[in-house]
């Protein structure tokens, strides 16, 4: 099954190594991967994709706690969370088909982001069976390059009911 | 005061409390050198080779319980190491190792004697940092230390460039260290501990099952407690060995692919396996699907990663072994039942066990014209009395020496174990005696691992380090031509040591005692002279080249189905008949 992993770690040298390398050597999978600092200039998040059996990604999760650097992992598929990806899909462009493209890219809410007489270049964000569907969608047009950022996710707050107005004092207190 | 790198790496050496330092100097760490050889207060051992450096930490760290150091230099030096680390990192083994790098404007230029230190060493190191700035340096070494020794023991590596050795800082040594990713649990879940005593309290044929986390916690007096209190047997792993007295009545000696036959019995029959920091290796386990197949287990480890991963827990307990078995005992006392009344329980079970001892004891055939291996290991049981700190090398010899010398006391067995690396045991020997001057260090070894490192007979001569070298020379790779002999037709590739040195003479050459033995009659004054000698000896033993180790579980086998001799067909081509016998190996299983 797949899971997706929040890996929280210092923002060292070498860490994004030890832990692709981890996954590499004991020969887990890896679908997508994402690493960006986090509010915190002194940590990153690292959004793994994994597929595995329950054996499997127990061991993923504890093998990565044993690393020095890492902070927290968090097996989000065990939780409620959001998961979004962002494509940049660069589609060519016969003159009979801009409009389709332009057609198309609006079903999605995708965006229009650069255009030459010869391709326009999609950008899209969303879960993945989303970006997949536009994919899919553009496919016939003829896709001339095509970037993914890999997923990343959040966990939903199980407690949703507070309304925006009053978090600031929450967060004083 | 500032101080240079070189210094500050000195002075942190010396509030870690560390006395001796093993490697082999070279360009980029000769500011480190310059300074290290100024200091009093640590010995530096030259070794011939950087391998040995590394096999020597760790036989002093096994020998000790602390941190075994190695400094040497970048590219070549550091590459000679790997070994040494893949070897502390399968066996627990605390190594703090420094590497030189060269400067860091260099790095990634492909600059002479470069390499990818980090890089290389990641997947073989508990943890590795490259210190690019002289005002970490303090800081790095203080959690390397902390981190080699703390938790699962392991090895770390730090990388120190040429100019962050020579550039100066303030020096402080830290008094703490606070690592926000890195904190191992010691104290186990009590719930789950006292889950556990209650199911010990009620097991009719429970095993313990101990591993070398018994040995780096401390816990044999706890250990001992638990069977002693409970009544119950214990087995113990290659790396376990010494972690309960082996001449303990409740003592069921090495489980495992050479297990003894009583032993691998129990296990295979036991309702209750209580794992003490092990982590049921494939050479423990034999085949997963038919181990242990009647048993709840208990598994206490302070590795998580341990717990799971290869074979079922239904009581885990991560947790330093020490620490828990503390707790355990203290629950198991509190509880009803006594010594006496656990072992009337267990009585039955206990009966069991001696009766598949006595239907197959470990045994030989001993010859009056070729030395048996075994018996040489047996004799030097005898006439050291059983008190010696004894490193082996990898092979049969290996094996009969885990089967005949029992060890009693934790941190006198050093042996490579996870990695099974020729060529560990004579380093070894030599750190365990740098360590422990006055005592006797015997290194148990066989021809083709000891010339895998025996360059460093010159630093016991120069040391005069008086490691008593057993030479179990069987002019074979004997291990490997077992497997031929059992699972290839008896096809010797590549296992036959045609030509030899004269083991004597070499010694000799280094300036040692070299004792030689070639019939079984000899062996016993030749281990007595050996003994008896101040320094540094090395005796070769000419053994029976085709003397196999059994019991053997075959790899893939289960464990309760062991070869207990050679088979028919190999005993008819020892007499000169077809060598028939194809199997292959680790499918083919005979009935024990
Ligand atoms: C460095 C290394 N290379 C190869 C092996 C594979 N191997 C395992 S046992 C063995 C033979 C050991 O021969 P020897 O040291 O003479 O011991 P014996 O089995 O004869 O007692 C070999 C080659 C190993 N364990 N380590």
């Amino acid at each position: 099954m797949e899971h997706i992993i929040s890996v929280l770690v210092e923002n060292k040298f070498g860490v994004l190594a030890r832990v692709a390398g981890l996954f590499s050597a004991r020969g887990y999978n890896i679908e997508s991967l994402s690493v960006a600092p986090t509010l915190d200039p002194t940590t990153s998040m690292i959004t793994i994709v994994t597929v595995g059996d329950d054996r499997i990604i127990e061991q993923i999760m504890k093998q990565l706690n044993k690393v020095v650097e890492v902070l927290k992992v968090v097996d989000l598929t065990e939780t409620h969370f959001l998961d979004r990806e962002t494509a940049l899909i660069k589609v060519h462009t016969k003159p009979e088909h801009r409009d389709e493209a332009i057609r198309i890219a609006d079903i999605f809410r995708a965006k229009i982001v650069d255009s030459s007489s010869t391709t326009y270049t999609v950008e899209i964000t969303g879960d993945v069976d989303k970006v997949e569907a536009l994919i899919n969608l553009l496919k016939p047009l003829g896709i001339k390059e095509l970037i993914r950022t890999g997923r990343i996710a959040i966990s939903r707050e199980t407690t949703r009911t507070a309304s925006p107005r009053r978090e600031p004092a929450l967060l004083k207190s | 005061m500032k101080k240079t790198g070189a210094e500050i790496f000195c002075e942190s050496l010396r509030h870690e409390g560390v006395k001796t330092v093993f490697g082999l100097p070279g360009g980029v760490v000769l500011k480190i050198f310059d300074v290290l050889c100024q200091q009093k207060d640590i010995q530096f051992i030259l070794t011939r080779h950087e391998q040995g450096a590394a096999h020597m930490a760790e036989g002093y760290a096994k020998a000790t319980g602390k941190a075994g150091v190695a400094l040497v230099t970048s590219g070549p030096g550091m590459t000679n190491i790997v070994t040494g680390l893949a070897d502390a990192y399968m066996d627990s083994v605390p190594l703090v190792a420094f590497t030189g790098q060269v400067s860091t404007d260099l790095i990634g230029n492909d600059a002479f004697q470069e390499a990818d230190n980090v890089g290389i060493s990641r997947p073989c190191t508990k943890h590795n940092v490259l210190v690019k700035d002289v005002n970490d340096l303090a800081q790095t070494i203080k959690e390397a230390f902390y981190i080699a020794t703390s938790g699962r023991p392991g090895p770390v590596l730090v990388d120190i460039p040429k100019d962050v050795s020579i550039a100066k800082a303030d020096f402080k040594y830290p008094d703490k260290v606070s690592l926000r990713g890195y904190n191992p649990t010691i104290g186990g879940n009590k719930y789950q501990i006292k889950q556990a005593a209650e199911e010990i309290m009620r097991a009719k044929k429970p095993i313990i099952y101990v591993g070398g986390g018994a040995i780096f916690s401390d816990a044999a007096d706890e250990l001992r407690e638990l069977a002693e209190i409970t009544q119950i047997p214990v087995t113990m792993t290659l790396m376990g060995l010494g972690s309960f007295p082996g001449s303990h009545p409740l003592s069921l000696g090495m489980l495992g692919m050479h297990g003894a036959y009583w032993t691998n019995m129990a296990m295979h029959h036991c309702d209750l396996l209580i794992a003490v920091g092990a982590r049921f290796d494939d050479r423990v386990t034999g085949k997963l699907s038919e181990f242990c197949p009647e048993a709840r287990v208990v598994h206490i480890d302070i590795d998580p990663t341990s717990i799971k991963k290869t074979f079922h827990a239904h009581i885990p307990i991560v947790g330093d072994v020490k620490t828990v078995l503390r707790e355990m005992n203290v629950i198991l006392r509190s509880m009803d039942g006594n010594p006496a009344e656990m072992k009337a329980l267990k009585a039955p079970w206990m009966k069991q066990i001696d009766d598949w001892k006595k239907a197959h004891p470990l045994s030989y055939k001993q010859d009056d014209k070729v030395v048996k291996p075994q018996f040489v290991v047996e004799k030097l049981y005898e006439l050291t009395k059983h008190e010696a700190i004894v490193a082996t090398d990898v092979g049969q010899h290996q094996m009969f020496a885990a089967q005949y010398f029992k060890g009693n006391r934790p941190r006198t067995w050093l042996t490579s174990g996870g990695l099974g690396t020729m060529g560990f045991g004579f380093p070894a020997a030599i750190g365990a005696q740098v360590a422990f001057p006055d005592r006797l260090v015997l290194c148990i070894t066989s021809e083709g691992s000891f010339q895998m490192n025996l360059q460093e007979l010159v630093v016991a001569a120069e040391h005069k380090l008086p490691v008593k070298i057993v030479l179990l020379n069987n002019g074979v790779h004997g291990m490997v031509r077992q497997w031929q002999d059992l699972f290839y037709e008896g096809r010797y590739s590549a296992s036959l040591l045609g030509k030899l040195p004269d083991f004597v003479k070499l010694a000799d050459a280094y300036g040692i005692l070299g004792l030689r033995a070639e019939k079984p009659g000899e062996v016993e004054s030749v281990l007595k002279e050996g003994l008896k000698h101040k320094g540094p000896v090395l005796m070769d033993i000419h053994t029976d080249p085709f003397e196999n180790c059994y019991p053997m579980i075959p790899a893939g086998g289960a464990q309760h189905e062991m070869m207990l001799e050679d088979p028919p067909e190999l005993k008819l081509a020892r007499k000169g008949g077809p060598h028939k016998r194809k199997v292959d190996e680790g499918e083919g299983v005979l009935p024990a």
